[in-house]
């Protein structure tokens, strides 16, 4: 975080709103939701990235997390559910030069978005998505999400959940990714510096954040409130890097493993294209000049 | 401007449609496309793929069409012209990002190869029966702008029209296309690339500070802008105010519906694309698209033969239905006849402009192949008693 | 002098308590005093323990407090 040695009069700002579209404030999310912490965690990470921010696209779906996009002042993009992978494919592909992050959440991105997300991780595609897994669908009314562990209570398992849920780090690995985390909103440096190492990172990069959901999944299932759910996150996770990613599946009230899992070198898909037309076609190959002029 | 002669096969050349759709694509200035293989319209992207890396651009195979309708909307958002190309049941798939690319203004381009439904039906024979489809496939109100070509050579033409339709209204643009036309080979020929005229994209001109993305000009519809140029824009599928930002109140959503609708009224009249034969003294008016027009063409030459005054309407821009026209001829003939490759979709429209003033009679075709020309004169001839 | 302080925007406060709970030194508690919004924004219990590490500023989800270190 910054080192700026500064005498901050009542009036000064907060860090984090140059990067905030300031006239949408105050956000929609719910008291002791932690959408908003990994928001500042993301902030600091594009401060410290030092990247051109005109250069950084954000894409979301749909949910709580996916109204990151709008309250984020980068070029954003609000898309339809399930489906802000391949528009982030498409906005990558034509002005490589974009850094795209995918900001969604669980539901979004694993149940209706699960096929998008293995193919972009299968191809290494150069985009980063960041989960904001709250283990439900938030904005609907807490339904039960292939993240949701076994046992849960939600809107729509009112008995319990009992199909076996989605280990998401072992999946991102499972499909190719390049880099994979899990961090919880209690782990906010660790959150931070993650998300500034993908900023770096070509290839498809997957982090993982656990945040709690107050109004539902901490409600419906008598765990207290979000700072309860804070309190939990420090006490059970275990920092292990490099643990295998079999052995970091989520319970209901059981151990979380966090850390960086899997860091690897990989051709992106940009990577692989050029090479094999440049193989294949020699100097008949041209370079993909894919963004349009204005006559 | 004019087309950008890397992207132009100029020559002559002989072609089917598909072929000829994906050389009218490069011609336009595409340069990113993304499919999934669906017959009878793969080889449009099959020849995009193998033509675009000597000509400079992308083609992905995406995993479904749920992925490539979505895909061309981020890469025209990244500054490209993009299209897909699809069949009935990936049309279907695509429908909530056909709406998407309504209300975001994504200015793109759908082919639609029709072939037999609903689902799976017959996948190598031709139906026209999306067309209602195209207009009204995805929930919500919402206007597109559909284009049918009756020949390669209209492949061609008509593909560069839809895409500098699309730029200037800045609205998806539907392909209509049938099984037949796009497997049906003639000459297609290709003209010298300044002899082809392109709509460019609507940059803006204002600074990131001054411009709304959703701010509508004169013409109703608002100018544009690329990802990675500092306007740190904001594009959603909410309904949203001039901003971009979610403002989901009725004013809003009364504001922004009725302008997508208003901004393409001109294509109820001025603006609509029509082939109009024998009119001026036609008694009974043929109403047809795509390759059915070309079987009514034959029908309504064999009906002259037999005294019959029939004339032809061809729709070339279907959607938004071109009503005035509809209106003005139902003042003075007997009878609209419009022989479709479906149960009826086009012909409900006639019947609302015509408005009683002159029969409508439709020559349904459950699809599969085209009719038979005796069968649409015989409906002439019936209408003229 | 503390080597560093907060800023309270206390509008923006939902009293979730993070702050409170996370602050290395304990230089937070939440007061009895009401926004206009009903809930509890934190108050400064112990500025002199402030050490400006800006960990409020990390966790806050509503962007509603911040710290920096003071001028030497």
């Amino acid at each position: 975080m910054s080192e700026a040695i500064l005498d901050i009069p009542l009036n000064a700002t907060n860090p984090v709103e140059p990067f905030l579209r300031m006239d949408r404030m105050p956000h929609i999310w719910c008291p002791g939701c932690g959408i908003g912490t990994t928001v500042n965690c993301f902030t600091r990470a594009l401060e410290s990235s030092k990247l051109d921010l005109n250069k950084v696209a954000i894409v979301s779906g749909i949910g709580c997390t996916g109204r990151v996009a709008g309250y984020a002042k980068l070029d954003s993009f609000h898309t339809t559910h399930g489906r802000a992978i391949p528009f982030a494919t498409g906005l990558k592909l034509s002005n490589p030069e974009l850094q795209v992050v995918v900001y969604s959440g669980d539901g979004d991105l694993f149940a209706i978005g699960g096929n998008h997300f293995i193919h972009a991780a299968r191809r290494n595609m150069d985009i980063k998505v960041i989960c904001v897994n709250n283990l439900t669908y938030a904005m609907t009314g807490g339904q039960t999400g292939p993240a949701t562990p076994a046992e849960v209570i939600s809107a729509t398992s009112p008995y319990g959940v009992f199909e076996p849920s989605f280990n998401l780090v072992q999946l991102a690995e499972a499909a190719g990714a390049s880099y994979v985390a899990r961090w919880t909103t209690f782990h906010v440096k660790q959150l931070s510096r993650s998300m500034e190492e993908v900023l770096h990172k070509k290839g498809f990069c997957f982090i993982e954040v656990l945040s709690p959901c107050p109004t539902l999944y901490q409600r419906r299932n008598k765990m207290g409130d979000g700072l309860d759910a804070m309190k939990f996150y420090k006490q059970v996770s275990k920092v292990r890097h490099g643990a295998p990613t079999s052995e970091c599946a989520l319970t209901k009230a059981g151990e979380i493993v966090v850390g960086k899992f899997v860091d690897r070198d990989r051709p992106d898909y940009l990577e692989l294209l050029n090479h094999q037309m440049k193989e294949t076609l020699g100097d008949r190959y041209a370079t993909p000049e894919v963004t349009c002029s204005e006559g | 401007m004019h087309a950008d002669p890397k992207g132009v096969l100029t020559g002559v050349h002989f072609l089917d449609g598909d072929h000829a759709c994906c050389e009218g694509t490069l011609a336009a200035g595409a340069r990113f496309a993304a499919g999934y293989p669906i017959t009878p319209s793969t080889e449009v992207v099959e020849r995009f793929a193998w033509r675009i890396p000597t000509i400079g651009g992308i083609f992905i195979q995406m995993e479904d069409e749920l992925a490539a309708s979505i895909a061309i909307q981020g890469a025209v958002w990244g500054g490209a012209k993009a299209f897909t190309v699809t069949s009935g049941p990936g049309f279907s798939l695509m429908m909530e990002h056909i709406g998407y690319a309504a209300i975001t203004e994504t200015p793109c381009v759908f082919v639609n190869v029709q072939r037999g439904g609903p689902s799976t039906g017959l996948p190598t024979l031709p139906a026209q029966a999306d067309m209602m489809q195209a207009r009204w496939g995805s929930h919500g109100d919402y206007s597109i702008i559909a284009l049918c070509p009756n020949s390669p050579q209209e492949c061609f033409d008509l593909t560069i029209t839809g895409f500098n339709l699309a730029e200037e209204f800045r609205v998806p643009v539907m392909m209509m296309l049938d099984e037949c036309v796009g497997h049906m080979t003639e000459k297609v020929i290709i003209p010298e690339s300044d002899r082809i005229a392109i709509t460019p994209r609507r940059f803006t001109h204002k600074s990131p500070e001054e411009f709304r993305l959703f701010e509508p000009t004169e013409d109703l519809v608002p100018d544009m802008v690329k990802a990675g140029d500092g306007y740190r824009f904001h594009v959603t599928g909410l309904t949203h105010d001039e901003r971009g930002y979610p403002s989901m109140n009725v004013e809003t959503q009364d504001r922004l519906v009725r302008r997508m609708q208003d901004k393409l009224k001109p294509f109820s009249n001025g603006r609509a694309l029509f082939e109009a034969v024998n009119l001026d003294d036609a008694e009974v008016v043929v109403v047809s698209y795509g390759i059915t027009s070309r079987v009514a063409q034959r029908a309504t030459q064999m009906a002259r033969a037999q005294g019959v005054r029939a004339g032809i309407f061809r729709l070339i821009s279907a959607w938004p239905f071109p009503e005035q026209h509809i209106r003005d001829i139902a003042g003075h003939v007997k009878a609209f006849v419009v022989p479709e490759l479906n149960l009826g979709q086009m012909v409900h429209e006639v019947e609302r402009h015509a408005a009683g003033r002159a029969k409508v009679i439709s020559v349904p075709h459950a699809g599969g192949t085209v009719h038979k020309p005796e069968v649409i004169m015989q409906a002439i001839l019936e209408a003229a008693r | 002098m503390a080597k560093g302080q907060v800023a309270i925007t206390v509008e923006r406060c939902k009293g979730c308590g993070f702050c409170v709970e996370f602050c290395p030194t304990h230089v937070l508690a939440l007061s009895s005093a009401f926004n206009s919004k009903g809930y509890h924004p934190p108050h400064v219990v112990a500025g002199e323990k402030c050490s400006g590490c800006d960990l409020c500023g990390m966790y806050c989800p509503d962007f509603a407090i911040f710290g920096a270190r003071n001028a030497r």
